[in-house]
């Protein structure tokens, strides 16, 4: 185990990946000479070269249109978007093209590539560069949709998105760049994709979450034990495509209570799907309506206060818990 | 940067034309096979695009290939397919939409794919498959190889995004030698119904190519001697280069756009009677008759083969068992594929 940053977290899984296998790559804007506009890659160019380093135009779709190209032809890239707003350019090419090629190619080829790059709000980056994209993607078969919460599960799940066969969105939490953490050392560690992890175990209320979202809901948890004497089992969902919500569901047999805690807007956003979920597979078991705390339902204002207004935090899902419990605020 | 190609190749090789003449019969036949049913209703689902006019450019430029070679392109596809050797009964399969398809029957016309033959695929969204073409050709130098990517279009396609996104990077890794695709635009006037004029502001598309620092060569797209002329310099060039080329054939859409497109008001009647006189199929077999004395009976033997073909294809893929409802959900990704949605919800 070593102590790393999230950022540092999925650097090392792409130099490792890149040292195991010729076949992986990473194409992006400013990702080479620039160094990366979070300096996630900094130093690979002069490691690798400009084959496998490729600085490309400001052209999303160029990117991802290429990288599946690449991936059916037998390589593994990686394509950094320098952040995920911009690749909703690239939307016909990763929905239309990489979700869809294995499908209606009747299995003919694979489609090994990762779409990675920061999303999400918290330095007033305004309007169209603070959204958060899981819901989006993870509507789409074909694909899957990871988001990680923390430094271990960044460089574990990266390196299986890229080890794998599909396309991967795989959606970096801005402001968790910085987070520290214990990371395994081994070159083979991975975290499999489609199992959810109880982060921490209580048998008051479940809380679903994923990305930053987890931190949040661990202060919490660790709050309302000390202060409240309330138990709250935390769930960390780690990938939104494919969902394993049995551990979900193996909790709130045991709580009878569900928050489910996402940054996105809440009209059909990921906390919609999930509760839909727990209800129809749960119903009898649930004491109280499942919970959402969701980001407000406005595009991403500019001025700090606003922004503050316009995303969820520790509060808000303080009182989610209070209420699922029938407790007073 | 030549303008216009003249004929050029070499004729003296008459059994290879032959048997380019065979082909487009062939695709001719199946094409006209395919309308057939489609319009019986009920056999041929969804969109059907046929090719019917435009022979001369998959057939002249697939046969100046090598067998590692491959090849994307668009919705139109049905020629490519049969030119690279895919089986005549899996396609028709496909289009039937049966499990002995070439995709299985989970693609269908506009997404024929047939890996094994160098087809990597028909694709819908108009212009999207210039960039996978791109990265393709990008992938087949970084393995180190000296294979090359075909990318067909139509002029309708240089409007959107892609294109220009696909076209400056493959200029830009042209320029390392790491980009051997050729660029084929099938310009037959038509985006869909909107004439070039009405669709792109400058009508040299050749020169718009250009704009990307990747060399164009136009020709003529009814007459095989020319495209295979083209198409032999250009792939050995590329071949060799690594650098992206582009072809644009002049060509003419003899059928509606789609097989649903049967009033055509974009187009007067009389334009298409004056394209169909400069049929490539009647091209190339008058100059065979010329240069090696084909004869009417051999070019009949040739077009009843064809047309037996297509009517066994049709009739295999009559009878060819549908895809078992258990084809649903394979193939949509490698590992953690969907659930049954009915099934979960009643267990």
């Amino acid at each position: 185990m070593s102590e790393k940053s999230y950022r540092d977290a999925i650097r090392d899984a792409m130099i490792e990946e890149m040292d195991r296998d010729p076949n992986v790559l990473i194409m992006g804007e400013d990702i080479g000479v620039y160094e990366g506009t979070f300096r996630i890659t900094a130093g690979m160019l002069k490691k690798y070269g400009p084959k496998r380093v490729i600085d490309t135009p400001i052209a999303e779709a160029g990117m991802a249109g290429t990288a599946v190209g690449m991936a059916m032809l037998g390589l593994r890239p990686i394509v950094e978007m320098m952040t995920m707003n911009f690749a909703i350019v690239a939307a016909d090419q990763i929905l239309n093209h990489a979700a869809k090629v294995r499908y209606f190619s009747g299995g003919q080829v694979d489609v090994p590539m990762v779409i990675r790059g920061p999303q999400g709000a918290g330095v007033q980056l305004s309007a169209q560069h603070s959204q958060s994209f899981e819901s989006f993607y993870a509507h789409f078969p074909g694909i899957h949709v990871v988001a990680p919460g923390t430094p271990a599960d960044a460089k574990g799940l990266l390196k299986t998105a890229i080890r794998g066969k599909d396309p991967v969105i795989f959606l970096e939490s801005a402001a968790l760049y910085g987070m520290k953490g214990e990371v395994p050392d081994d070159p083979d560690f991975t975290v499999p994709f489609g199992k959810s992890r109880v982060v921490r175990e209580g048998g008051d209320v479940t809380i679903v979450s994923y990305s930053r979202m987890l931190q949040l809901s661990l202060t919490v948890a660790a709050k309302l034990a000390k202060d409240e004497g309330i138990e709250c089992e935390v769930i960390d969902l780690r990938t939104l495509r494919p969902l394993d919500l049995e551990p979900v569901y193996a909790s709130v047999a045991k709580t009878h209570r569900a928050v489910v805690v996402q940054e996105q807007w809440k009209p059909f956003g990921a906390a919609a799907e999930i509760a839909a979920s727990i209800t129809e597979a749960m119903f009898d078991e649930l004491d109280a309506p499942v919970a959402r705390v969701t980001g407000e339902d406005v595009p991403m204002p500019y001025a700090r206060n606003l922004e503050l207004l316009a995303t969820p935090h520790e509060p808000e899902i303080e009182r989610a818990v209070r209420k699922v419990m029938y407790r007073k605020q | 940067m030549k303008e216009t190609s003249t004929a050029v190749a070499d004729v003296a090789d008459a059994p290879e034309w032959t048997g380019l003449l065979k082909q487009m019969l062939l695709i001719r036949r199946f094409e006209e096979a395919t309308e057939r049913e489609f319009r019986k209703g009920g056999k041929v689902g969804g969109y059907l695009h046929v090719y019917i006019g435009q022979e001369a450019i998959a057939s002249g430029i697939i046969s100046a290939l090598r067998p590692d070679d491959i090849v994307f392109c668009g919705y139109r596809d049905h020629a490519q397919a049969l030119s690279l050797g895919s089986d005549p009964n899996a396609v028709m399969a496909e289009l039937f939409g049966k499990a002995a398809g070439l995709s299985k029957g989970k693609g269908g016309s506009m997404h024929l794919f047939d890996s094994e033959h160098g087809l990597y695929g028909g694709y819908g969204i108009v212009g999207g498959h210039l960039t996978l073409a791109t990265g393709a050709a990008y992938a087949l130098r970084y393995q180190q190889t000296d294979r090359v990517a075909l990318c067909y279009f139509g002029d309708g396609a240089m409007n959107i995004g892609s294109f220009h996104e696909a076209l400056n990077m493959a200029g830009l890794w042209g320029h390392q030698g790491m980009c051997p695709v050729v660029f084929i635009i099938e310009n037959n006037g038509y985006a869909m119904g909107t004439a070039l004029e009405r669709h792109s502001a400058l009508t040299d598309l050749s020169a718009r190519v250009r704009a990307y620092d990747i060399p164009t060569e136009k020709v003529d797209g009814q007459d095989i001697f020319a495209v295979r002329g083209v198409a032999d310099r250009v792939i050995r060039q590329v071949r060799e280069t690594g650098r992206p080329y582009c072809i644009e054939a002049v060509t003419y859409r003899f059928s509606g756009h789609g097989a649903a497109d049967i009033l055509q008001p974009y187009r007067p009647k009389e334009e298409v009677e004056k394209h169909r006189q400069r049929d490539p199929i009647l091209i190339l077999r008058n100059r065979l008759a010329e240069l090696s004395g084909l004869t009417d009976e051999e070019v009949k033997s040739m077009d009843d083969w064809a047309t037996d073909v297509a009517a066994k294809a049709v009739k295999f893929a009559e009878e060819s068992p549908a895809p078992e409802p258990e084809e649903l959900f394979t193939d949509v990704v490698a590992e953690h594929g969907p659930r049954p949605v009915r099934e979960s919800e009643h267990e």
